[in-house]
């Protein structure tokens, strides 16, 4: 077997918390992620789900090294990404991309629609200027924002538009993994459809590999082979997508799975039983 | 059983310098005692804003109840007086809002806060009404009660922070309690156990509900009955089990269809259904079916592009405002 795109060994972040003002001292670590382990396959989507504080966005911003990690491993690419210096990190950068949550806050609101989109092509001085103007309006193209708006600034758009913009900046250098954060939780329901089924059309037709990170359990049941279940910086579980929502090893993930809402009052009577059952499960934890 | 609430043909304009915004354009239901009302819908459909209505609480300008009545057991709502309003507001219908950290004030104790509700209301004396916080603390499932009153709200977690501000809202055990998204900030977990607590409150004080969210499945779980809102008008109203096992309106449907499914072991390799488009301009919204743009079934040459269809009731208790429900074009496919 091929090594995979992605293997994360052991990552642990620990903040530091100070006390005092004369004596600066440490007196204690947040433990914010705390040995965590996983590996995604080429062309392949992790998903990794827990609650707020859980660790999940930390366990990203570490495997991308926009937080260092205090411990531990990541391999990308058989390169160990903990060890690179400055300079070949960005090389790296150009294989690993972000989409974030809030489509509002993301993208700079005094830049137009297509210099957004160009901005990563200018960085890392991809071609010339009208190749890059060429090679905007594909992107937009490719996730099917008109082309004709480039000049467009993002607050004429909608909440799904800017996120097709966020994607199509992501996708600007051709990157092998893109680490969904909370892609579509700021989305109504009929646009996060929309959202969902481009993420996929995209990793079908490029072989893209996702780190797909939300909180709702059912996005993420259709968007991953396989999950990782985070609960106090640990992944609590971990495996084949199917098997986590239908046979769940741990309390906790039980518990979470429980307490998700469902269109169905039938469906839902069930649920409240097994419910109050596991609570022990969350109030331990 | 009677009716609590009854709403009908309420419009809340916006006044604005881009035009006239008719976030509530002609919205009637009712609201039976004790029972819960889940109103649904994307944002911008007017939930929100119907919720405010009923309360005055918007401001007004740009805001303003443009026609309709808000009948609150008999008594009109919408004529009353600012100081007649106040009597209402807290005392007979309560509100809960989404974000629990700007609906209380960060520079007060929350007993403080609870406090201030029942002297003003009931006119309990400092001492009953600091023992009565604290048994209001006790029900809403905050342990150490008494102690925590002289607290903060920043020294609360979220969800500790939302009971709380229920415990504010029955802290005169209201007849109708508004809770506008009311889990939208929490986690899942966390979410679970508010909804619990809200139905149990609602049925040990015989509160009537009215349950505002976007989420389809807050709804299934705890409305009796549900009113689907889009482009600020009602176009679906049913009891719960009936929405969601008979939908009618091509909206509702594709709502449902729109959602990723908990327990689908196809998931991954399915396409979900997308909505088409988005909600019209409610500036200037279409004169017809404000839904046809986005919908499958409105052709060219039928009624959806000319009239505005009507809230008409398809079976007792089912309304739906279409010229294409589902169980009349079954009848003309086969």
């Amino acid at each position: 077997m091929t090594e995979p795109l992605l293997s994360v060994t052991d990552l642990k972040v620990h903040f530091p918390i100070r006390r005092g003002l004369l004596l600066d001292r440490t007196v204690d670590h947040v433990k914010a992620v705390d040995g965590v382990s996983f590996e995604i396959p080429e062309g392949q989507t992790l998903g990794l789900v827990g609650e707020s504080g859980s660790g999940k966005s930390t366990t990203a911003y570490a495997t991308l090294q926009l937080v260092r990690p205090t411990h531990g491993s990541v391999r990308f690419a058989g390169r160990e990404l903990t060890t690179l210096r400055r300079e070949e990190l960005r090389r790296v950068r150009r294989d690993i991309q972000i989409v974030f949550q809030d489509p509002y806050a993301s993208l700079n609101p005094r830049m137009t629609v297509g210099r957004i989109v160009g901005e990563p092509l200018q960085t890392h001085s991809v071609g010339s200027r009208r190749s890059r103007r060429a090679a905007v309006a594909d992107l937009l193209e490719l996730v099917g924002f008109d082309p004709s708006y480039t000049n467009r600034y993002p607050h004429e758009f909608s909440g799904g538009q800017r996120q097709r913009i966020g994607i199509a900046r992501a996708l600007a250098l051709n990157p092998k993994l893109i680490v969904c954060d909370e892609p579509v939780s700021a989305l109504d329901v009929s646009i996060q459809a929309q959202i969902l089924n481009l993420l996929k059309d995209l990793q079908r037709d490029l072989g893209l590999t996702y780190l797909f990170i939300a909180h709702d359990l059912a996005v993420v049941r259709g968007m991953s082979d396989t999950i990782a279940v985070m609960h106090d910086g640990k992944i609590v579980e971990q495996g084949p997508a199917d098997a986590v929502y239908t046979s769940p090893q741990s309390d906790y993930t039980r518990a979470l799975l429980a307490a998700v809402p469902v269109p169905d009052p039938e469906r839902m009577r069930a649920r409240k039983a097994e419910r109050l059952r596991l609570r022990p499960a969350l109030s331990q934890a | 059983m009677g009716r609590l609430l009854e709403v009908e043909d309420l419009r809340t304009h916006f006044f604005t310098r881009a035009g006239v915004v008719r976030a509530v354009d002609g919205v009637d239901f009712s609201v039976e005692k004790g029972k819960t009302l889940g109103i649904v819908g994307e944002s911008g459909c007017g939930k929100s804003v119907t919720a405010l209505s009923i309360m005055r609480l918007l401001p007004t300008p740009p805001a303003r109840i443009v026609s309709g009545s808000i009948r609150f057991d008999g008594r009109e709502l919408t004529t009353l007086s600012e100081r007649e309003l106040e009597d209402v507001r807290g005392r007979e219908v309560a509100m809960v809002f989404q974000d629990p950290m700007t609906a209380l004030n960060p520079t007060l104790t929350i007993g403080t806060q609870i406090i201030e509700v029942l002297r003003r209301h009931l006119g309990l004396d400092d001492r009953t009404a600091r023992r009565r916080a604290a048994e209001l603390l006790d029900e809403v499932g905050i342990p150490r009660a008494r102690e925590r009153l002289d607290d903060y709200p920043h020294h609360f977690s979220g969800g500790m922070r939302q009971r709380v501000v229920i415990a504010i809202a029955i802290a005169c055990e209201p007849r109708l309690l508004i809770a506008d998204e009311p889990t939208t900030a929490l986690d899942v977990t966390v979410q679970a156990q508010v909804l619990d607590l809200l139905d149990d409150l609602r049925r040990e004080h015989e509160m009537a509900m009215i349950l505002i969210t976007h989420n389809m499945g807050v709804v299934a779980e705890s409305a009796d009955d549900v009113a689907v809102m889009y482009a600020g008008q009602i176009v679906e109203q049913a009891p719960a089990h009936e929405l969601f096992h008979r939908p009618e309106h091509p909206y509702t449907e594709a709502l449902l269809a729109a959602l990723p499914d908990l327990d689908d072991s196809d998931a991954r390799s399915r396409r979900l259904t997308a909505i088409p488009g988005r909600p019209p301009d409610l500036i200037d919204p279409p004169q017809a079916c404000r839904f046809a743009a986005r919908c499958p079934y409105a052709g060219c040459g039928d009624s959806c592009a000319l009239e505005p269809p009507a809230l008409r009731e398809l079976r007792p208790d089912h309304r739906v405002r279409t010229a294409h429900p589902a169980s009349e074009r079954e009848a003309v496919t086969a």
